[in-house]
């Protein structure tokens, strides 16, 4: 690995004395990750805590007709055996729709399935025992009678008249659907020297966490208390909904969320399975834990992308791109997923597409379908894969068909650097992108002259080695706009209170949260720099509904940009205030005075006044040593929401170097770069691993991950041996280069970075297998992921 | 992934690991390195009533060169064959197979014996037992049996073993100067089962290939000789052998890959394989001279 350049950035407003922002600071907490000290849900055990696992539906449609749960209540270990209507009496069910996704429909979900399982894998029963073994021993004593139903598998077919409806209630199995039109299409492609037009097929995949889903529930009667210990993005937004569908006021319910282990948009939804064992605890009166097993995950865990979009793009002789037109098809299993709907990323494919290009010209549709599969919703940079790898490989088909270089046809029709404000034709509001700066230094980096050479050389010598690109937009930093208006108690503000402690260390306690991403270190970091501590001064308190200002948690990229503004805020609050105690201890003015390193100075030099832990010490211990009138306040709490634009977008450029294998049909990737513009960089490592790590999502995506299913709704691969993730072998050596355009919508200027890696990287690495095999006269591979056997039916081979 | 209850016994010996299979019958399973056995216990795909643990057996542990033939003990795990001089030297196939059979987690606790006796079609080491003409040792109530590779394999996990029985090792003939081996797999990902792959022998007879034996693994319900891929290339002709595979081989469809395509990498394998023993002719040629 290489050792990331710690270098700070030019001087700014951020440029306290010491200051921590744009340095590569280790993550405060390494040390516990490091030592096995951590605590995940998992970890969690409570006096009289039970275990429960669900008994899950075998058929991808089926009507329940009787559940015999006789034979398991007397099993060893046996607590209860609880069915849907069971359960039905202490949990509302839910419906995933939000009022701005116009006409968005779906079903009552409930949290154990009530008459019918609409897809296999949904939980139908609970068995709660004393220990997990035995709750599954009981498992395989129940008997399910089931009547076999349709089942609704294919997309494509979905909304055809003699296709059975899932939820008849609903008339058609349309979820939701949007169309756009904008500017002149049918014009412009008339207009066109070259039209081309192809479909792309992405797969089914899903974000595979290092720790399973896992919660441990706890109803206190005594109390009258639920206390949730739980591995999500967003406790919060648990706790109002744990409270709205257990028929509680939401101050009765305590989301706790310690160290999660890995989450990449997995868990910021509502899953039944979590909201039964909530409900289990409830209706149980004692702790119940569970914890998804590997297998379980894959068939209940959300599911993501699966999409076909028909598309084209028409271009002129000079590389002026004319228009996109897409018509985009995704099938979401059987519920609309709460609360943030499953029409989330269909809407963002129809956003992103062509965002990039300044062009006019644009046309969209995208359906939503039901289907009896698994549920999708949103994973890691939501639609922009979908929408990168959509645009990219039609700018490099309309390249290739006027024989230009697809760097070329970037440059003549990517938002130029200086044209901002700009608008998308998707009506999309860009404040300050650099596509152009970016790409000049990929090309840079890469010595993407040498590469061109070296690839002309080596095909001569039937070594086959591609170069692909992908320009990209990401969607940072959302405001009210995501979900807030349409009606989900999601909250797009986050808090940060900061606390003085009596010997002058610092507490900061935020709304966002840690999902091993290191949204730890960025806050010490903020608040370090923005008070002026030594960074092992400043302890970071995370997750816990009880103990942090409300907020959203971490999701779209919002921790470091929206969570690290308020922790800046609120850093910069406490200096006021400590300065204040300061200066009247010293008899001197609060304005002429700073901390720096921890100590009180004189403003400008480091001439010490006061230390911090004896301001501390007068103000908590000897406040009648104080003047009278004078109360020193050493806790403050600051807000931020983004308010000038709806979202930050960030930008950048990926490009893929790789070699194809054309007998065998694999695919060598050699090597991966990507420069991204995320504004401020708060620290520099934090953000290279995020971009690299995404990537490798990203490529998993394209050549490895796939939920198989068979017609009959039934997932085929759902383990570790056969679902492929990407392993470090098959990963290239990745390059990061940043350009820096901060957002003026924060003091602090940073947008997210942590979806542009999985946004653009299947793109470019089509684009390269494409680039590689052109002088084949290989048909465009579109079709994701990219297997060997894909591979060699595009040369004719198999 | 619990799984469903069982009872453990350790055996302290290969006799008492028989007395508890005669014991227990049906319902029991030996347990080797349990790099297969756990997980399937752990998905519930099977549910033995008694595990027969074979781990304290010292005896069936070790590697040896016997009689001329590299003696590898059932309970010996796939590290030290990895790290074994006698394999490296005498059976170079193994050394050169080991590395592509899972990863280190796996190579450390996986055993040879188990993986011969479990005999998934598409794992590296039946084939190189086959490509080898190895034979394996089997105790059973009346002593201990030598099985030829060539009718150990019975069908989709069925060998030679019978359910009364212990396999207690492996003897591979050993190396000798005109000994040529090649081994390739394509496995989608480093240290997964192959889509297809190839173990391949022969001995060198000037500059061309005698007694070639050619074990398939990925394509079929065992690891498969292609026979007539096998006869003609030791008449020289690569081609030939090559075209001979469509009557050799008929690989099924499976999750990673088409029939068609692990038949197409079937041929793949071939040439390469082919080459690399070429290319170990012409190297041990200027051996001999330097």
């Amino acid at each position: 690995m290489k050792i990331v350049a710690d270098t700070p950035s030019p001087l700014t407003a951020l440029d306290r004395p010491n200051s921590y922002i744009g340095r590569a600071v280790p993550r405060p907490n390494l040390g516990r990750l490091t030592q096995g000290r951590a605590q995940f849900v998992s970890d969690v055990t409570l006096p009289r805590m039970a275990h429960v696992a669900y008994l899950r539906s075998p058929h991808a449609h089926a009507r329940i007709v009787a559940i015999g749960k006789s034979k398991a209540e007397h099993a060893k270990g046996v607590i209860a055996v609880v069915t849907g209507a069971d359960l039905a009496k202490v949990i509302t069910p839910w419906v995933g729709v939000l009022s701005h996704l116009k006409g968005i429909k779906s079903a009552p979900q409930h949290a154990i399935a009530v008459e019918r399982a609409c897809w296999a894998g949904e939980a139908v029963c609970a068995v709660v025992a004393r220990t997990r073994a035995e709750a599954e021993d009981a498992c395989e004593l129940i008997d399910v009678a089931y009547e076999e139903l349709p089942a609704v598998t294919d997309p494509e077919t979905a909304l055809d008249p003699q296709t059975p409806v899932i939820h008849p209630e609903l008339g058609d199995n349309l979820t939701f659907e949007r169309t756009l039109d904008a500017g002149e299409v049918d014009k412009a492609l008339a207009s066109s020297d070259a039209v081309i037009e192809t479909t792309f097929l992405f797969g089914r995949h899903t974000g595979v966490c290092n720790e399973p889903r896992a919660v441990v529930a706890d109803w206190n009667a005594g109390e009258e208390r639920l206390t949730v210990y739980h591995g999500t993005q967003a406790p919060h937004m648990m706790m109002n909904l744990f409270a709205k569908h257990l028929d509680l006021e939401e101050h009765q319910v305590r989301v706790v969320t310690r160290d999660v282990g890995g989450s990449f948009g997995i868990k910021v939804h509502t899953y039944a399975d979590e909201m039964a064992t909530v409900a289990l605890s409830k209706l149980l009166r004692r702790p119940v834990k569970f914890v998804a097993d590997r297998i379980e995950s894959f068939v209940s865990d959300i599911h993501a992308r699966d999409h076909r979009v028909h598309a084209k793009i028409g271009v002129k002789k000079d590389g002026t791109i004319t228009a996109f037109v897409i018509d985009d098809l995704t099938g979401i299993g059987p519920y609309s997923v709460y609360p943030r709907t499953s029409g989330i990323e269909a809407n963002q494919v129809v956003n992103l597409t062509g965002g990039p290009y300044a062009c006019p010209n644009y046309r969209a549709r995208a359906r939503v379908v039901f289907q009896n599969k698994n549920v999708m919703c949103q994973y890691r940079a939501v639609g922009h894969p979908i929408a990168t790898a959509v645009t990219e490989g039609l700018v490099d088909l309309a390249a290739n068909a006027i024989a230009m270089d697809p760097l070329d046809i970037r440059r003549k029709n990517l938002y130029p650097d200086d044209a901002y404000p700009a608008t998308a034709a998707s009506g999309l509001r860009f404040e300050k992108l650099s596509h152009h700066a970016s790409l000049e230094k990929i090309a840079d980096m890469m010595d993407y002259k040498a590469l061109r050479a070296e690839q002309e050389r080596l095909r001569k010598r039937g070594i086959y080695r591609g170069i692909g690109f992908a320009s990209f937009i990401e969607v940072t930093n959302p405001s009210a706009a995501f979900y807030g208006v349409g009606g989900a108690r999601i909250s797009s503000q986050d808090g940060a209170t900061v606390r003085l402690d009596a010997t002058g260390a610092v507490f900061i306690h935020s709304g966002v949260t840690e999902q091993g991403q290191g949204a730890e270190a960025v806050l010490a970091q903020c608040v370090a720099s923005a008070f002026g501590v030594p960074i092992e001064r400043v302890r970071v308190v995370t997750g816990d509904t009880d103990n942090v200002p409300y907020g959203g948690g971490t999701w779209a990229s919002r921790a470091a940009g929206i969570g690290g503004e308020a922790a800046w805020q609120a850093g910069k609050a406490l200096r006021q205030n400590v300065l204040a105690a300061a200066a009247s201890i010293l008899q001197a003015q609060a304005d002429a005075l700073d901390i720096v390193g921890g100590i009180v100075v004189d403003k400008g030099t480091t001439r010490e006044r006061i230390t911090l832990d004896e301001v501390a010490r007068i103000c908590y211990f000897r406040p009648d040593t104080l003047p009278p009138g004078f109360q020193a306040e050493l806790m403050v709490t600051r807000h931020y929401v983004p308010r000038a634009w709806p979202f930050a977008f960030t930008n950048g450029i990926q490009a893929s170097h790789l070699e194809v294998d054309t007998e065998t049909g694999f695919i060598t990737l050699l090597r991966h770069w990507c420069v991204e513009d995320c504004g401020t960089v708060i620290n520099p490592q934090l953000v290279d691993e995020q971009i690299r790590g995404g990537i490798v999502q990203g490529l998993g995506a394209a050549l490895f991950e796939h939920c198989l299913y068979d017609e009959r709704g039934q997932m085929l691969n759902g383990n570790m041996a056969d679902y492929l993730v990407p392993m470090a072998v098959e990963m290239p050596d990745m390059e990061v280069g940043h350009v820096v355009s901060p957002t003026a919508d924060s003091e602090l200027g940073a947008k997210g970075a942590g979806e542009a890696g999985t946004a653009g990287a299947p793109a470019c690495v089509m684009n390269a297998i494409n680039d590689a095999l052109r002088p084949l006269g290989a048909k465009p591979l579109t079709e994701m992921p990219f297997t060997p056997g894909r591979v060699l039916a595009a040369l004719g081979r198999v | 992934m619990k799984p469903a209850p069982f009872a453990y016994a350790k055996a302290r010996s290969v006799e008492d690991a028989l007395r508890l299979l005669r014991e227990h019958g049906e319902g029991a399973r030996l347990l080797a390195g349990g790099q297969s056995l756990i997980a399937t216990l752990n998905m519930r795909l099977s549910s033995p009533a008694i595990l027969i643990d074979l781990n304290e057996i010292a005896a069936l542990s070790g590697i040896a060169l016997r009689d001329g033939d590299v003696v590898i003990g059932a309970m010996t795990r796939h590290a030290e064959v990895q790290q074994s001089d006698i394999v490296a030297s005498h059976a170079p196939l193994v050394a050169a197979a080991m590395p592509h059979v899972g990863h280190a987690a796996i190579r450390n606790r996986g055993t040879i014996g188990g993986s011969i006796a479990f005999a998934d079609p598409a794992a590296e080491l039946p084939a190189c037992l086959l490509a080898l003409g190895g034979r394996v040792e089997i105790a059973g109530a009346t002593g201990t049996r030598m099985v030829a590779a060539d009718d150990y394999f019975r069908g989709l996990y069925e060998t030679a073993v019978g359910a009364d029985e212990v396999l207690t090792a492996i003897r591979l003939p050993a190396a000798t100067p005109a000994s040529r081996f090649g081994f390739l797999e394509f496995p989608r990902r480093h240290g997964d089962y192959a889509m297809a792959g190839l173990a391949a022998t022969a001995r060198a007879d000037g500059a061309s290939l005698k007694d070639v034996r050619l074990a398939y693994f990925g394509v079929g319900m065992t690891p498969v000789r292609a026979r007539k891929a096998e006869a003609a290339l030791a008449g020289g002709d690569v081609e030939a052998a090559v075209t001979a595979l469509v009557s050799d081989l008929d690989p099924p469809d499976d999750i990673q890959a088409s029939g068609a395509v692990k038949r197409h990498l079937a041929g793949v394998l071939l040439r390469r394989v082919t080459a690399q023993m070429d290319a170990r002719i012409e190297s041990a040629h200027d051996g001999g001279k330097a």
